[in-house]
């Protein structure tokens, strides 16, 4: 979430001295289940495996303890939460409750009846997915045939009036024809387009080598989103979010652990991201054991990386400490096998040389490179057999 | 979609909160928000109390003079403006013309 302030500075972060902020977003994923079949998807690689969703009355009263502490943006997302059927329910609570609400959908199952529901319930943002401009590409990505149905959404959505954002998450396949996704949202009257760079956590990660683009890729994609920036600027507003991989400092994860995000799981798990049941350590909170309260100010999990106790050198005492907080927890446990470790996104990192050999890997075109494993489609039987692996993230 | 530019901005218009942006006070911040798709500006007290007398109906010397009446101040015309250049900029409002 965008945070941005007039004239004053707000310190969003919490200096491990005093009481954090409230969770200001709030997202809930309201299940696992889902249509597509994305080889980028971030939900857990063991998805199959977690069961039990939440039901109507837990999220409930998730959205009233969540919005009592100040939480103010709510994100109803998973999976496709359009296969809950008290989505309606939740969302007309939540605006009750005063939340600026936002659903995050493929599109599948958004019938022109249930888009009038929605917006009767309060709905304020619909962010629709894409995943490419072309129907093969699109339909082959997430392993369905759902182009034609997206394009269709898009109307409905527009001639019920409710804002929509686009989502294409990016990546070496379809960065090439950057310029037809953009296209695309000025001709579907998006508000806004999100090309998000895909990054590597969960499906993303296992299908990474396919999915990296080299940086020529990237500067060009850059320079076309810029043009089409200034061009279309009173039209159109795209975001362009880079693989942190070309960086040499790691993103501000979540703006800060236990800062401004609270993500509740299909199963009520309360995370401080979508990944972090991937981590080591005590199991994360439940809201059926807890409440927000509890979870948020005083649970171990979400008490974990507050501050800078935890840090290992060279964070520790970096001058920089403060702009990014070490980076992300997932991804140093994932590359440098230590969630207290620097992220390895950062060139200080003793570990900065396994992203630079993926950065090196994605130089090499298509047909040179030699890939080890298959693209694979995210479902239950790749998720399985993924977990008998021990593939954890 | 217009821009008012920013030499002519005039106080006669009737300024309200633009589509997808929604303005609300929120407790726990103890400040005044805009919110909009996934993201949020919080507003300082001068931005606040501009934008929350944005009604769609007052015109923006009506604004003027009830924050000159309700802060006991006078001469505060030319920081509204300036604020409202901003906010148009932004595209946090719209203005129209009275009706």
């Amino acid at each position: 979430m965008e945070i941005s302030t007039v004239a004053s500075e707000q310190n969003s972060h919490s200096d491990g001295q005093s009481k954090p902020g409230p969770p200001l977003w709030l997202l809930c994923e309201l299940t696992y289940r889902c249509p597509l079949h994305c080889v980028f998807c971030y939900n857990p690689v063991n998805f199959d495996s977690v069961n039990n969703e939440l039901d109507t009355e837990g999220w409930l009263r998730v959205l009233n303890q969540s919005r009592a502490l100040g939480s103010v943006q709510c994100g109803f997302s998973g999976g496709e939460p359009l296969l809950r059927d008290d989505l309606e329910e939740l969302v007309a609570e939540a605006h009750k409750l005063g939340f600026y609400t936002n659903l995050l959908t493929s599109g599948v199952g958004l019938t022109d009846a249930r888009t009038s529901d929605l917006k009767e319930a309060g709905l304020d943002h619909i962010q629709l997915s894409f995943q490419d401009s072309t129907k093969e590409l699109n339909d082959f990505l997430s392993h369905t045939k759902t182009f034609d149905l997206k394009h269709k959404v898009a109307k409905t959505i527009s001639n019920h009036d409710i804002p929509m954002v686009l989502n294409c998450v990016i990546h070496r396949m379809n960065i090439d024809y950057i310029e037809n996704i953009i296209e695309m949202a000025i001709d579907l009257g998006a508000e806004c387009l999100e090309l998000a760079n895909t990054q590597f956590y969960s499906w993303a990660k296992v299908n990474q080598e396919h999915l990296l683009p080299s940086r020529a890729q990237l500067v060009r994609a850059e320079k076309i989103t810029n043009e089409y920036r200034d061009k279309y600027a009173d039209k159109l507003r795209i975001i362009f979010v880079v693989p942190d991989y070309y960086e040499t400092r790691p993103k501000k994860c979540m703006n800060g652990w236990g800062n401004v995000f609270l993500t509740i799981s299909p199963d009520g798990t309360a995370l401080p991201c979508h990944t972090a049941s991937m981590l080591p350590g005590p199991a994360f909170p439940s809201v059926a054991d807890h409440s927000i309260e509890h979870i948020w100010y005083y649970s171990e999990g979400f008490n974990r990386f507050r501050g800078d106790a935890w840090m290992k050198e060279p964070c520790r005492t970096c001058p920089e400490k403060e702009n990014d907080l070490g980076g992300c927890r997932c991804q140093a446990y994932m590359l440098a096998g230590d969630p207290n470790a620097a992220d390895p996104v950062c060139d200080k990192s003793s570990e900065h040389h396994k992203v630079q050999d993926a950065v090196a890997k994605a130089q090499l075109s298509a047909t040179v490179q030699a890939t080890e494993h298959p693209l694979v489609f995210r479902d239950a039987k790749s998720s399985k057999k993924l977990e008998k692996e021990g593939v954890v993230f | 979609m217009s821009t008012d530019s920013v030499a002519s901005i005039d106080t006669q218009h009737v300024a309200a909160i633009a589509k997808p942006y929604r303005l609300q006070f929120e407790q726990a911040q103890d400040s005044w928000v805009l919110l909009y798709p996934e993201g949020m500006v919080k507003l300082n007290g001068p931005a606040g109390e501009i934008l929350k007398r944005m009604d769609g109906l007052k015109n923006i010397d009506s604004v003027v003079d009830e924050l000159e009446t309700a802060f006991e101040q006078k001469g505060l015309r030319k920081d509204v403006v300036s604020f409202i250049e901003i906010a148009l900029q932004k595209r946090w409002i719209t203005l129209s013309s009275p009706k």
